[in-house]
């Protein structure tokens, strides 16, 4: 791909990549599925790449980061090795379904030990063929296409990636973890698309990582639809750990039902390019959803958190709280918006954003936002920007705490608000200890990468 | 309750626009319609000076390559500007020597809007610029100012008679190329206020503009500059109403304050353009760029803002905190009631070192009406120790209408503190009936807790203002709580 | 002329019967108490004799000074001369107490065709309720219960009464969440306000405040009903052996 300027060259030679292998895209999947293309490719033609010029992108700038040459993902790779060799995760004790994605495309040789029979865990392309019914019901209902070029521009690309099917009055205790993996010897544009399906009074726990296991530039732009159905309960946990030339934009679409209840936390460790969107739709009465984010920046890197949830029903909770720490060049954005519809009576709804800067050239754009159109309501929204507080500082200090080692507590007690509300045991933990090498600068590359990018 | 609250909420909204009479004067206006030779006759009929024309001209080029913004969030018909008339003036001596020479029926119209022209009625110390539509009728207490040194005249006798201050600082804090409107107002404003406190001098009296828009079918453009030098104090108050026409009529304002070291200026605003009827028709598109830079050291720029009136008001008082320990501030209420709606809020941009600034919003919206806070909190690379504190509130009566937060925080300095909060909620049903057990019925209740609500910025305004500001708000929501 | 007279009252909140058929009758110059285990209803029927709105009354009658209580607004109730004394009184942020009480006590004399105070005159009045309740902090000045805490805000509850000098109080549950001191200085204002032509409805779960304020009939609330009525006696009577001999006594 040539290297030009602006978003919309970009944005039509998108288009064309897609008219030019059309067919190739289109032959694994099922007409149903290729049936939103035309949509997709309609609203992307409409949109293009998200610019500056939008609200929602105004702190986000995604031309350098789409102007790099990539080799687009247009179909599995013959993959010999076998991934599971190459790739542990090594969080001790922490039993898990383990779901490894390879660029985008689902693992052929997952397995999955003593999985009660009636929860479905497959390939996207695999569960789209299955004539269950459940895919068509729900596949490109949430994702609106003419909300984000992003999502328009997945739907278009869109051929695998997770599919998890929980079916009504199931629990499954042990959670399900996704594991996507960024693996090749050149450059990648990957595309993912994920469906998870919890039905009526169901439960499910899901755990996503973010690795890059290669120093080569990766950009992957992934779509995660959520559906929540009657009284049911996800809990929905993502740790983002990639390379420093890595650019992920993941989009969550969350779709809840009556009295069903949603957290999703995304910790944002490492990367080179974060935007997580997270639109939430609590579509019926007595939903509660609780959507929080944890990043870290320092380097150049850009962490953006745009976060909307959508009250159209009466009697819906909802609590936002983003937190970041930024130090050297690092820019952090958070864009985040509360939406209450005309008859969504006694909605309750919070969002907080607090962020802590360490270094003169760190920059951090805050834009939380209330769209209310019913009246009997109780919304608030907060942001802070500042520092560490230099009277605890001292405090520390007097009791013959070292500077840094105080600086670190005080860090640690920051994000700590967030990792406390994880509540898959091992992994907060694991995660503790994660954000702790973090903040002691013994992570700026990703995790068990032993080739140490830079 | 809540059928006797709708009750109560039918009578009151339903209760008349008191400042809505049109005055009968003879009216000097020029064609409709908007193009260079318009923009020539305006300057030529002012008597102005070359560079006046051509800053008019410049801006009226550059509006031409414009286009209206689409993001506040507000919906606004299209405008005609080719069916506005852009000068309107009552026929009479451009700036009368004595109160004989103005227009009785002029002076009985400000009269009943509560402003009498004779200095000698005026209870308190303050002066008067008294604009209709394109003209400013009569500056009180000009003498008597005079004598410290402060200058306080309509802008249109400053040309004449200061062209080096309007030359140095007309367009200096808002320049033509900022918007839309500003770029429009630029080419054709008509007259507005002018003043400048010397060095070293606390204006002893408020000094006061109040506009009325008479004639119809005109655009009001009015351009108000106030200058204070180092070491200097003023308070100004703003004041506006407009008769009730089915049209809408547009107002596009531009205010600049300029600061310099230690100097104090606080602008005071209460906005009661005509809202419109019941329906939504008619009522004042009130689209308004108002700036002030903190230019010099530990300046100070206050804006305190009661914005009851308009069918529409896009407006954002801003700071440009330049000096090093300026202080910026912003003192908010806004209500919309029946169909009116507003985005306003403010901007505060800190360039100095150790600035500081603080934003109060209360919105309060009833009927259909749509109300949205919006402000941004910019915080430069060299502008060390920066502090901000924004509180926004929105207290909503009745379902039908709505209240937004869009507020922008750009911080790019690691030792800037920035809160911001915001809350949204309805007057509880448990505070009215605490107040009705207590024997106080619903209607009074509810002027109350809205004054009580808004009284953190009722109580930056000055005295007089305030009570009638108080009052203002009693008349414009009293019960509207559904 | 009864104060107040309560027939066969049945009140229901979204749609569940909570009180179920209540009979009392109340004299000027006397004190009731109302006691009754959690849930039995007490708080409602204050809440529906002060006129909250969300109370559906199904059934009975309310005769208060020979008129219909139940014809008329909260406010009206108030003008008339009824005080609730709230057990959780609501926070009023940016409206001080002052303005406030001013307001109520206006409203009151422009009922009864009086004049408006003036404010020389009310700020005398208020110094000496103040006195009258031992109410040494502040108050005046703050908005209404805003920050107040617990006790400060039941003594503002006795304030108000003693400002607005009402022929019949309902006091909710004043003493609860007060110390010792606090619920002396409570009850000692509700006996100093105790006149020949007033009347007070204790509301209370404890017998302690009974210790400080003496009713003349005590009466027990259960499941909605009033199952016993006795003389102070009974308040003993049930401090010694809880309410559960009275529950099998109903069964």
């Amino acid at each position: 791909m040539e290297t030009t300027n602006t978003l919309s060259e970009l944005s039509h030679q998108l288009v064309d990549l897609f008219t030019e292998n059309s067919e190739l895209i289109e032959k694994e999947s099922t007409d149903y599925m290729n049936s939103f293309r035309t949509k997709a490719l309609e609203d992307f033609n409409k949109f293009g790449l998200p610019t500056k010029k939008q609200e929602a992108y105004r702190y986000t700038n995604l031309e350098t980061y789409f102007k790099g040459e990539y080799f687009p993902v247009l179909s599995p790779e013959n993959f010999s090795l076998n991934l599971t060799d190459i790739f542990k995760c090594d969080i001790p004790e922490l039993d898990t379904y383990v779901v490894l994605v390879l660029n985008g495309f689902y693992y052929n040789k997952n397995i999955y030990h003593y999985l009660p029979e009636e929860v479905t865990i497959t390939g996207l392309a695999q569960a789209s063929k299955n004539q269950n019914g459940v895919f068509n019901k729900h596949y490109g209902k949430y994702a609106d296409t003419s909300l984000d070029g992003l999502a328009a521009l997945n739907t278009l690309f869109a051929q695998d990636g997770v599919y998890i099917h929980i079916p009504k009055g199931v629990e499954l205790e042990k959670p399900i973890q996704i594991i996507n993996i960024c693996y090749s010897f050149k450059n990648l544009r990957i595309t993912h698309r994920n469906l998870i399906v919890a039905e009526d009074n169901s439960k499910v726990n899901v755990v996503v990582c973010d690795h890059t296991l290669c120093d080569k530039s990766y950009l992957s732009n992934s779509v995660t639809e959520i559906y929540a159905g009657e009284n049911s309960y996800i809990a929905y946990n993502k740790i983002q750990n990639e390379n420093i030339k890595s650019t992920q934009l993941s989009n969550t679409f969350i779709h809840q039902e009556a009295n069903s209840h949603v957290t999703s936390n995304t910790i944002s460790l490492h990367g080179g390019l974060i935007r997580n969107n997270v639109y939430v739709t609590l579509n019926a009465p007595g939903c509660e959803n609780n959507t929080y984010g944890l990043f870290f920046a320092d380097d150049h890197q850009h962490i953006a958190n745009y976060a909307e949830i959508r009250h159209m029903q009466p009697h819906c909770h909802s609590d936002q709280l983003f937190k970041g720490i930024l130090d050297d060049e690092a820019t952090g954005t958070f864009n985040g918006k509360i939406y209450v519809a005309k008859d969504a009576q006694k909605t309750e709804a919070y969002q907080r954003n607090n962020n802590i800067l360490l270094s003169k050239t760190a920059k951090m754009n805050s834009k939380p936002q209330l769209e209310i159109y019913a009246d009997d309501v109780k919304c608030s929204h907060g942001a802070t920007m500042g520092q560490l507080d230099n009277d605890a500082l001292f405090y520390l200090r007097t009791r013959g705490i070292n500077e840094k080692e105080a600086r670190h507590l005080l860090m640690y007690a920051f994000a700590n608000e967030v990792i406390s509300i994880t509540n898959v045991p091992h992994l907060k933990e694991r995660i503790i200890e994660l954000v702790d090498k973090r903040l002691r600068g013994e992570l700026s590359r990703c995790n068990n990468c032993t080739i140490g990018c830079t | 309750m809540n059928v006797e609250q709708d009750k109560i909420l039918e009578e009151v909204t339903g209760s008349e626009y008191k400042y809505g009479f049109i005055t009968d004067v003879d009216t000097e206006t020029i064609p409709r319609g908007l193009n260079e030779d318009v923009i020539r006759i305006i300057s030529a009929k002012k008597n102005e000076p070359e560079f006046l024309l051509d800053f008019r001209l410049k801006a009226y080029n550059h509006w031409q390559t414009m286009q209206m913004p689409t993001w506040p969030h507000l919906k606004i018909p299209e405008i005609n500007y080719q069916d506005i008339i852009f000068y309107a003036a009552p026929k009479q001596k451009v700036s009368p020597a004595s109160l004989d020479e103005v227009d009785p029926e002029i002076l009985s119209t400000f009269a009943k809007l509560g402003i009498p022209l004779e200095e000698q009625k005026r209870l308190t110390g303050i002066a008067v610029d008294a604009v209709m539509d394109s003209i400013s009728v009569k500056t009180t207490f000009r003498e008597t100012l005079a004598e410290l040194g402060i200058i306080f005249c309509s802008f249109s006798e400053a040309v004449q008679e200061h062209p080096d201050l309007i030359k140095k600082y007309m367009g200096s804090v808002v320049p033509y190329t900022d918007n839309y409107f500003a770029a429009l107002n630029s080419a054709v404003f008509s007259d507005g206020s002018f003043c400048f406190i010397p060095k070293g001098v606390r204006c002893p009296m408020e000094l006061s503009t109040y506009f009325r828009i008479n004639a119809a079918n005109t655009g009001q453009f009015e351009r108000t500059l106030i200058i204070a030098e180092d070491d200097s104090y003023v308070s100004y108050l703003e004041g506006c109403t407009a008769p009730m026409r089915d049209e809408n009529q547009l107002h596009a304002a531009i205010v600049e304050i300029v600061a310099l070291e230690n100097a104090e200026v606080k602008y005071s605003t209460v906005q009661n353009w005509y809202p419109g009827n019941k329906e939504g028709k008619g009522g004042v598109f009130n689209f308004v760029t108002k700036r002030g830079i903190c230019k010099g050291d530990n300046s100070k720029i206050s804006w305190t803002q009661v914005e009851t009136g308009s069918a529409i008001t896009w407006k954002y008082p801003s700071c440009i905190l330049r000096g090093n320990n300026s202080v910026g501030e912003f003192y908010s209420v806004a209500v919309t009631n029946n169909h009116q709606q507003a985005d306003t809020g403010t901007k505060m941009i800190h360039i100095g070192k150790n600035s500081k600034s603080t934003i109060i919003s209360k919105g309060i919206s009833a009927g259909f009406g749509q109300n949205s806070y919006r402000g941004l909190v910019k915080v430069l690379k060299n502008a060390d120790n920066v502090r901000n504190f924004s509180q926004c509130d929105s207290l909503l009566l009745g379902d039908k209408c709505g209240a937004h937060t869009f507020p922008y925080l750009e911080v790019d300095n690691d030792s800037a503190i920035i809160e911001h909060e915001a809350t949204t909620s309805k007057i509880g049903e448990d505070q009215i009936f605490y107040c009705n057990q207590r024997g106080i019925d619903t209607e009074t209740a509810i002027g109350l807790i809205i004054n009580g609500y808004a009284k953190e910025v009722l109580n930056k305004l000055p005295m007089e203002f305030a009570v009638e500001a108080q009052k203002l708000l009693q008349i414009s929501l009293e019960g509207s709580v559904g | 002329m009864s104060l107040l007279k309560i027939n066969d009252l049945r009140v229901a909140i979204e749609g569940k019967e909570i009180l179920k058929g209540i009979n009392l009758e109340i004299n000027p110059g006397e004190v009731h108490a109302i006691m009754g285990p959690n849930g039995s209803g007490k708080s409602t029927l204050a809440s529906a004799l002060a006129g909250r709105d969300n109370f559906n009354i199904t059934h009975g009658s309310v005769q208060y000074l020979d008129e219909d209580l139940l014809d008329m607004s909260p406010e009206e109730r108030a003008k008339k001369g009824m005080f609730l004394g709230f057990q959780y009184p609501v926070e009023i942020p940016g409206v001080s107490m002052v303005n406030f009480l001013k307001t109520a006590l206006n409203e009151k004399r422009k009922y009864n065709n009086l004049p408006p105070i003036s404010a020389s005159d009310f700020l005398k009045i208020m110094r000496e309720k103040k006195e009258l309740v031992e109410i040494h902090s502040n108050l005046t000045n703050r908005s209404v219960n805003e920050g107040f805490s617990g006790g400060e805000k039941k003594k503002n509850e006795i304030f108000q009464m003693a400002m607005l000098e009402p022929r019949l109080a309902i006091l909710d549950e004043t003493d609860s969440g007060l110390d010792i001191d606090a619920l002396k200085i409570v009850a000692n204002g509700v006996n100093k306000l105790r006149t020949k032509d007033n009347a007070t409805i204790v509301i209370t779960h404890y017998q302690r405040l009974l210790d400080y304020i003496i009713p003349d009939f005590v009466h027990v609330l259960y499941k909605g009903r009033i199952v016993k009525s006795s003389g102070k006696e009974l308040a003993m009577e049930l401090e010694e052996k809880g309410y559960d001999w009275l529950k099998e006594e109903v069964v």
